[in-house]
């Protein structure tokens, strides 16, 4: 909502500054957004008459004019504009005038001729963006006035930024009305009176829809002049509001609309057949609005129809077959009250949004109509003319709005608030508020205004004494509560020292969207049931991501787009799959590696990072928990074949991934380099093993070497594997220290070289028992894995 | 005999002198002085001379043979510190070499904004919990007070699923399933990512929020302006102004937004406050009535406070960040900054 603040202080005027009323309106809870001037910076320029004119002997399109400018003169300026004429009053920038844009005004020659100063376009004035022609200002206006002053351009327009409760500030009157409250003073209305009938003709309304629309005021005004010029204070202050000027006839509807909070509309008459009907529309009906969309309508769709067809949106805008224009003779004015209920979401529906359904959703004031109607009546008489018919008025009184009272508790004041009010300070804000207040003995009945829709309960009445009261003047209170000790359990890892274990192995946290592009979540995850969003704001943000891959990748992409040859990311979040058409939100931990394994150092040899890199931060991950986890060489759409594992609990449960992205992707995504992935499930992942104490054996460790010789596709975790499965107490670690092929070992086989670990907890392993150890282990890495021991 | 251990010390004492290092010394003193060394040799042929002359003969010994030991010392001594002084030469580095192996990275900002913020919250009681980010309609709005059709909707730029089923809007969801299964009294932070449909400059379709809320028996609108008050007093270690202005929410009454004086001009007014001296920070407000309602929990015996803060402005504010999209593009340029 933005108004003109002359125009708010015609009602109310209280010495304060427009910063301090800005002020004042924000901490009462009508944000102001923003204070603009209602005019560009200029000066010098003063109304002018053009007294005489004749060609310019050497430009088709300048005229000489002599223009008086209230100064024993007049003047002679040479002007180009169509529209100027002997007897026009516009403004005059006098020599030395500074016009918007620092645009100075000194005396020159155009073709030949003297000219002493320039006569301006609203456009050269700042006040339009476009202009055709001069600025014609009123017949009256008073020769010589600046112009600044003719126009109140001293003004500012306000613009508030209104929250949907406070459907009563959305005019000129309501802020007005907000205004005295907040500064203790009085303020008048528009003083509307009748006005007088000319003529008994009336159109018929009938209403079917008496619950939607409980009141309707129609009347006939003939013989309007639908091309008589709005005025000039008119024009002005609708531009302030940000509304343009569309005519006398359209334009007083929107003043009314500005000035009062009523919308009103105006018919052809000579267009309508037969009654006026208030009723829900009818399926399929259809409806050319104003603004030359058209519309299908529905049985929950409220319209004013003619005997004929729908005529009109109600409450939200009318159709353009009926719509007044140049020719129109005779309309009908139309005024109602409609029920917010009715009205909310319609417009929306059909993607319309306007001052009319705003108000009637938030709620105008039922008691506001009769006064609207008149006010709109003598506005469009004085403008363009007309004669007046009767008011046809259809109301339901049992459909309008009622005001119930609300009660309020004193002593819930003190509870919600923290504060005791005194019983005047409650009683004199309520009143203030137009509120009427019944003192009971534990509280007040507080019956609100009909302008007030948001006042339904206790809560309301005592945000309004806050509000009033002032927020800033309530105590702060300092943090007093009950409090219970926090828990500290030892069964689940907390996430933020995963994130610390990475952030300390370089790995920078990164923060995807959740939504993705779909050729990218197809690309990456083909195999995954994603879901689309029905609104997307693009298409590269329009299905939600089944793995946090789809986002690293981006954000990867995004880094070596910019110089950036090392990236390491994770990121954690949901993942969101469909199974089943069960909506599954997952915790992941995903991570992104690709570049040297180190940043450029000179202590190392540069190299790429490769697989095993990245498993260590995922092992590290897992020695955190102290949970045993394996990997297994599997397949993933995404991942390189030979190079992904699946990582699986000692339960078997499927805890994530590792590997390399698929080369195919690689390219396809536009990487030049290998770049490395892992996703694990955080619910899994962040199972913590609970310690238990085991004591310790007091005789020595003895640690034996072992060489194998393996076929090739037998895995190192199937020989470590086989060694545990032995069963043997006194095995306590198998290490892994060499892989060899080549010389000595035949092709197709390896050499894996390990170091067994013994320990007996009752006595110190003697040679013997240790070779009798070994040669069971043998004989079942033999029978199970085919391994031999090397030579 | 005499004469012959003479010549042993000087032989011995040359070959003291003539020892290389350490290894050559020690077998020098083996020769001398182990089992079967040349003096433990002589010490024991004592043994068949009378008492008389094995006292004189022995302590002549005993001189050559200490003679021996004080010179076999010196030259160890010798030899050690020789050894010493090499390897400090030897081992000497450039110290301001940079240091080897994987560097340590940062945490993104948003993170480290809600980890400072949940440890406020956390030193006084608060409980961290969090909720699904695909909602429904009942959780983001209905069970708030926003009916379908509220005005208010219109200012939450939702993204659909299909009628039922929405990107959260907001953290406020998070309070009514907490209160659907846990009781009061009840202090919860909620942080987490919410969704508008909405892009420009100073917006992006996701971003971050903070919910809290306390529910007890005789919560007020003073505590929920003392607890906003000592969080951004606490958040921005400052001692800034905080002004609470009436606002609207359906599911707060009454409600309020949050301004905290300008953190870059110190509230003088600047481009960054656009000359007020005020930033926005959140909103709050008292807990409606009929949240409560749809929660059963009785709003006569319990009240409580909300608050809900955008928790990229928070981290734009306390950092100095000019852009907001700069929070998803991951830029390492940009979340290097933050260590």
């Amino acid at each position: 909502m933005q108004i003109s603040e002359a125009w708010l202080r015609e009602y109310v005027n209280p010495a304060i500054s427009t910063e301090q009323l800005v002020e004042q309106l924000t901490m009462a809870g009508l944000e102001v957004d923003s204070v603009e001037p209602a005019a560009a910076k200029f000066n010098g320029v003063v109304v002018g008459e053009v007294l005489a004119m004749h060609q310019h002997p050497d430009a088709d399109r300048l005229r000489i004019c002599k223009v008086d400018v209230g100064e024993d003169e007049p003047l002679q300026i040479v002007c180009g504009a169509s529209n100027v004429r002997v007897g026009l009053k516009i403004p005059a920038a006098l020599i030395g005038a500074v016009l918007p844009g620092d645009f100075k005004i000194k005396k020159s020659k155009l073709r030949g001729e003297d000219s002493f100063g320039m006569l301006c376009s609203e456009k050269e004035l700042g006040l339009a963006a476009d202009a055709h022609g001069l600025m014609e200002l009123a017949a009256d206006a008073p020769v010589g006035t600046d112009i600044r002053d003719y126009l109140s351009l001293n003004d500012s327009i306000i613009e508030v930024d209104l929250t949907p409760n406070r459907a009563d500030c959305l005019s000129v009157e309501g802020i007005a009305r907000e205004v005295a409250v907040l500064n203790q003073m009085n303020w008048s209305a528009t003083q509307v009176e009748k006005v007088a009938i000319d003529h008994q003709d009336t159109v018929t309304v009938s209403i079917e829809a008496t619950e939607a629309c409980p009141h309707y005021l129609g009347r006939l005004i003939k013989g309007v002049n639908p091309k008589a010029e709005t005025p000039l204070w008119m024009q002005e202050r609708l531009r302030r509001s940000g509304v343009r000027s569309l005519g006398p006839l359209v334009d007083v509807t929107n003043y009314v609309l500005i000035e009062l909070g009523q919308p009103l509309h105006a018919f052809d008459a000579a267009k309508l057949t037969g009654a006026i009907n208030v009723r829900w529309a009818k399926a399929d009906e259809e409806l050319a609005l104003l603004n030359g969309q058209v519309i299908k309508l529905d049985n929950e769709a409220l319209i004013i129809a003619d005997d004929k067809q729908a005529l009109a949106l109600a409450g939200v805008m009318g159709g353009s077959e009926s719509a007044v224009s140049d020719e129109t003779q005779n309309i009908f004015l139309e005024c109602a009250f409609f029920n917010p209920q009715s009205i909310t979401g319609k417009a929306r529906k059909f993607g319309l949004h306007t001052d009319s359904s705003h108000r009637f959703e938030r709620g105008v004031d039922a008691t506001l109509q009769e006064r609207a109607i008149e006010r709109a009546t003598q506005l469009i008489i004085d403008i363009a003319g007309g004669s007046v018919g009767p008011i046809t008025e259809v109301k339901t009184e049992s459909a309008m709005p009622q005001r119930p009272a609300v009660f309020l508790r004193r002593q819930r004041i003190e509870k919600i608030l923290g504060i005791v009010l005194a019983d005047e300070q409650v009683i004199d804000i309520f009143q203030r508020l137009g509120m009427a207040v019944q003192t009971q003995a534990d509280g007040w009945s507080v019956t609100p205004p009909g302008f007030r829709f948001d006042i339904a309960i206790e809560a309301d009445l005592i945000e309004e004494l806050a509000r009033i009261y002032g927020y800033n003047n309530l105590p702060n209170i300092s943090l007093l509560m009950r409090s219970e000790l926090s828990k500290a359990t030892e069964a689940v890892l907390d996430i933020d020292r995963i994130k610390d274990l990475l952030v300390d192995r370089g790995y920078q946290e990164a923060i995807t969207y959740s939504f993705v592009d779909a050729a990218m979540q197809k690309a990456v995850a083909p195999d995954d049931e994603f879901i689309s969003l029905k609104n997307p704001i693009s298409s590269e943000l329009s299905v939600m991501r089944t793995t946090l891959w789809c986002g690293l990748l981006n954000a990867a992409l995004h880094n070596t787009n910019r110089q950036q040859s090392r990236v390491r990311f994770f990121e954690t979040g949901l993942r969101f799959v469909n199974k089943g058409g069960e909506m599954h939100q997952q915790k992941m931990l995903s991570g992104l590696v690709l570049g040297s394994a180190y940043a450029e150092q000179w202590g190392e040899k540069a190299r790429k990072v490769d697989f095993f890199d990245i498993k260590a931060d995922v092992q590290a991950m897992f020695s955190l928990t102290g949970c045993d986890v394996q990997f297994v060489s599997a397949e993933q759409a995404a991942l390189h074949p030979g190079q992904a594992a699946e990582i699986l609990s000692q339960e078997g449960e499927k805890i994530g991934w590792l590997g390399m992205l698929h080369p195919t992707l690689e390219a396809q995504l536009g990487f030049d380099t290998q770049v490395f992935l892992f996703e694990l499930d955080q619910g899994l992942l962040l199972n913590k093993k609970f310690p238990k104490f085991k004591p310790l054996s007091k005789y020595p460790f003895v640690r034996r070497d072992l060489a194998l010789i393996v076929k090739e596709d037998v895995s190192v975790s199937q020989i470590i594997n086989c060694i545990k499965g032995s069963g043997e107490q006194t095995l306590k670690d198998v290490v892994v220290f060499d892989i060899y092929r080549g010389k000595g070992v035949e092709d197709g086989n390896k050499s894996v070289a390990l170091s067994l670990i013994l320990q007996d907890d009752s006595q110190t392993l003697t040679d013997s028992e240790i070779d009798v150890i070994f040669s069971k282990l043998l004989e079942k890495l033999a029978n199970d894995i085919s391994a031999k021991l090397r030579d | 005999m005499s004469a012959t251990l003479e010549e042993i010390l000087a032989q011995a004492l040359q070959q003291l002198r003539d020892a290389k290092d350490l290894n050559q010394l020690d077998q020098v003193r083996v020769q001398y002085l182990g089992k079967k060394g040349l003096f433990t040799l002589q010490m024991k042929e004592l043994g068949s001379l009378d008492p008389e002359q094995r006292r004189s003969v022995g302590q002549v010994i005993n001189e050559a043979r200490n003679n021996f030991q004080e010179e076999l010392e010196a030259r160890k001594d010798a030899m050690q510190n020789s050894a010493l002084a090499e390897r400090l030469v030897s081992e000497r580095i450039d110290v301001t070499l940079p240091g080897r192996g994987q560097s340590v990275a940062g945490l993104h900002p948003v993170t480290t904004t809600l980890r400072r913020i949940s440890k406020i919250f956390a030193g006084v009681g608060f409980q961290v919990v969090e909720g699904p980010e695909i909602e429904d309609d009942y959780h983001n709005f209905e069970a708030l007070n926003i009916p379908a059709h509220h005005p208010a909707r219109a200012m939450h730029d939702t993204f659909y699923f299909d009628a039922h089923t929405v990107l959260r809007t907001h953290t406020s969801p998070v309070q009514i399933r907490t209160m659907e299964t846990e009781k009061p009294p009840l202090k919860v932070i909620a942080p987490g990512r919410v969704y508008r449909c909405d892009s420009d400059i100073t917006h992006t379709p996701m971003f971050h929020q903070v919910e809290g809320f306390l529910v007890d028996t005789d919560v007020s609108f003073g505590d929920l302006k003392g607890v906003i008050f000592e969080f951004l007093r606490a958040f921005f270690e400052k001692d800034v102004q905080v002004r609470f202005r009436p606002s609207y929410f359906p599911f707060t009454e009454p409600s309020a937004e949050f301004d905290v004086s300008c953190v870059m001009c110190d509230g003088q007014g600047c481009r960054v406050c656009k000359q007020t001296g005020w930033l926005e920070v959140g909103g709050c407000g008292m807990i409606h009535p009929e949240v409560f309602k749809s929660v059963n929990i009785d709003h006569e015996q319990f009240s409580g406070f909300a608050f809900g803060m955008g928790v990229e402005r928070l981290a734009m504010m306390r950092y100095g960040i000019n852009d907001l999209r700069l929070f998803f593009e991951n830029d390492l340029k940009f979340l290097e900054q933050f260590k």
